[in-house]
């Protein structure tokens, strides 16, 4: 694993998460969530399926209502913004879904436009175009330009829905199982793409996975989500120094031992 | 905002079925209410959608065109045949191109407009945004700050409400030519003649109340697909239901719509 050279400043949170509840009917998912995310910081969140993990960012997104406790995004309450205030903060929020949901009536070029010419006024046909190629380039696929999402693969999809983020240069990233379905190899790439992102453009993330070499790859920290709570954040090492079964047959599992 | 299913804490009592129900009942049409409300919140404010507003035009009105055509012109012809055995028994043949006219304009032309268009443009605007729904892609605009609502809904909305009246003034024009075809074919009228009685037997409050229906048949179309869609459930079952409910719902608020105006233009008829 390449070493991380970069500066996390620890007294800048630009997430905290505070007693975090959510319930879907009888199912509580998140049972008093509490974390802090720093500046500059890439924060792996590992949990089961069905722990709430992608509920945790579509929360702090503001795609769900939380049904109790506090999310506060840059210094903003996200459950109390009306929706310009929170479309400004969605404007710093880059967000990778889990399928790349990349709009498939449309080219890529089209699906690259599509939030930039929304949200930034003014902009002539040169400057989409060159903002559009300069994206493209950074996640290696110029040549993709013209196809349409059908005619892709999964790891390019993927590659695609992170250069649509990225369009906004937004200053935190939100990654929801970015090697989900991917092949070792693809997904190493991926892994890289966030830690390239991460330095190129200085954003904190969120990434959600249960792909231990993902965590590895891409973490500083590693939050493990047991139960609906965080019981063990710290780094990779520190998070598996344990004998908890449920954290050892996550490890076990994904290295075979 | 997605919908979730919260449960509080301190659990209350259980209600019976029935309140339980007809709370349900109370929730949707707020919904409902408030998904409509937006539309007109929303379909003034600039920026505005042209270019998709025109791209759903077209995918609306020209893709149809074919269907209606078919549909009008048959529909023209059968109903020709069909009245001319009763009109005979009273000699009164030479009355079928008045009463095609009054037909088709005041009722058979928006209806059958609207019940193909419920098929096939409610059909896909439900199955369309329900799968973006599923696949994320309506979440993927609304965290990039991009309003999805006006971009998916109000361009369709708009594009049903301006287009279905057209339609229905060209189904009305294909359904009169398939009766001048058959006329013709039967009673060898001329065309001049049979252009004369349809003009003299229509009002211009027939014309206005076709094109004023039309155009509410064609909100409803809009509205009913993208709010099913919208608000389709996670699966692909989901989409499926998406689509069948928005054919099924729509057509029903059609025939009340139809109901509603057949009342209205009587009463501006004067009874």
């Amino acid at each position: 694993m390449e070493e991380k050279n970069k500066t996390i400043d620890r007294d800048n949170a630009v997430i905290q998460i505070r007693d975090l509840k959510k319930s879907f009917g009888d199912l509580h998912v998140l049972r008093g969530v509490d974390l802090d995310i720093f500046k500059g910081e890439n924060l792996v969140v590992l949990g089961r399926s069905g722990t709430g993990k992608s509920v945790l960012i579509k929360i702090i997104a503001g795609l769900l209502k939380p049904d109790a406790g506090t999310v506060t995004v840059m210094g903003e309450d996200v459950a109390n913004l009306k929706p310009k205030e929170l479309d400004k903060l969605r404007l710093k929020i880059g967000f990778s879904f889990q399928n790349s949901a990349l709009y498939d009536s449309m080219t890529v070029r089209e699906n690259l436009e599509f939030p930039l010419v929304r949200n930034v006024r003014d902009l002539s046909r040169a400057d989409i175009d060159s903002a559009v190629e300069e994206v493209l380039e950074n996640v290696g696929l110029s040549q993709t330009i013209n196809q349409m999402p059908s005619e892709l693969s999964g790891g390019q999809r993927k590659r695609i829905g992170i250069a649509r983020t990225l369009i906004l240069k937004p200053e935190i990233m939100l990654y929801d199982e970015p090697t989900a379905g991917l092949d070792p190899i693809t997904s190493i790439d991926i892994n890289n793409l966030i830690n390239e992102v991460q330095e190129r453009n200085h954003t904190s993330s969120i990434i959600i996975t249960h792909d231990l070499t993902c965590a590895k790859m891409t973490g500083d920290r590693v939050a493990m989500l047991l139960d609906g709570r965080f019981e063990r954040q710290g780094t990779f090492d520190e998070v598996f120094s344990t004998d908890d079964e449920r954290v050892k047959a996550f490890y076990d599992y994904n290295f075979i031992q | 905002m997605s919908k979730t299913n919260t449960k509080p804490d301190d659990a209350e009592p259980e209600k019976p079925v029935i309140t339980r129900r007809l709370d349900q009942v109370f929730l949707d049409l707020n919904d409902v209410a408030q998904f409509v409300a937006r539309f007109f919140r929303e379909v003034f404010v600039p920026p505005y959608e042209g270019k998709e507003i025109i791209r759903q035009c077209y995918a609306v009105g020209y893709k149809s065109l074919g269907l209606i055509s078919l549909t009008g012109f048959i529909t023209g012809i059968v109903f020709t045949n069909q009245s001319r055995p009763s009109l005979a028994e009273f000699g009164a043949t030479s009355w079928l191109p008045s009463l095609i006219a009054i037909a088709l304009v005041r009722a058979l032309a928006p209806l059958v407009t609207a019940l193909i268009a419920s098929g096939k443009v409610g059909s896909n605007i439900g199955a369309e945004l329900g799968s973006m729904r599923v696949t994320e892609q309506i979440d993927a605009m609304e965290v990039s700050a991009s309003n999805p609502y006006k971009f998916l809904v109000v361009t369709r909305v708009l594009a049903t409400t301006v287009t279905i009246p057209v339609l229905t003034m060209y189904t009305t024009f294909v359904g009169l030519m398939g009766a001048f075809v058959n006329v013709t074919m039967v009673e060898q009228t001329s065309f001049s003649s049979f252009i004369q009685a349809v003009f003299g037997a229509i009002t211009y409050l027939d014309i206005f109340a076709s094109v004023v229906k039309s155009f509410f048949f064609g909100f409803t179309i809009g509205m009913v697909g993208s709010y099913k869609g919208y608000n389709s459930s996670k699966g692909t079952e989901g989409v499926g239901k998406a689509a069948n409910a928005s054919v099924v719902t729509s057509m029903f608020l059609i025939f009340i719509e139809e109901l509603l105006s057949l009342q209205i233009v009587n009463a501006l008829r004067g009874g």
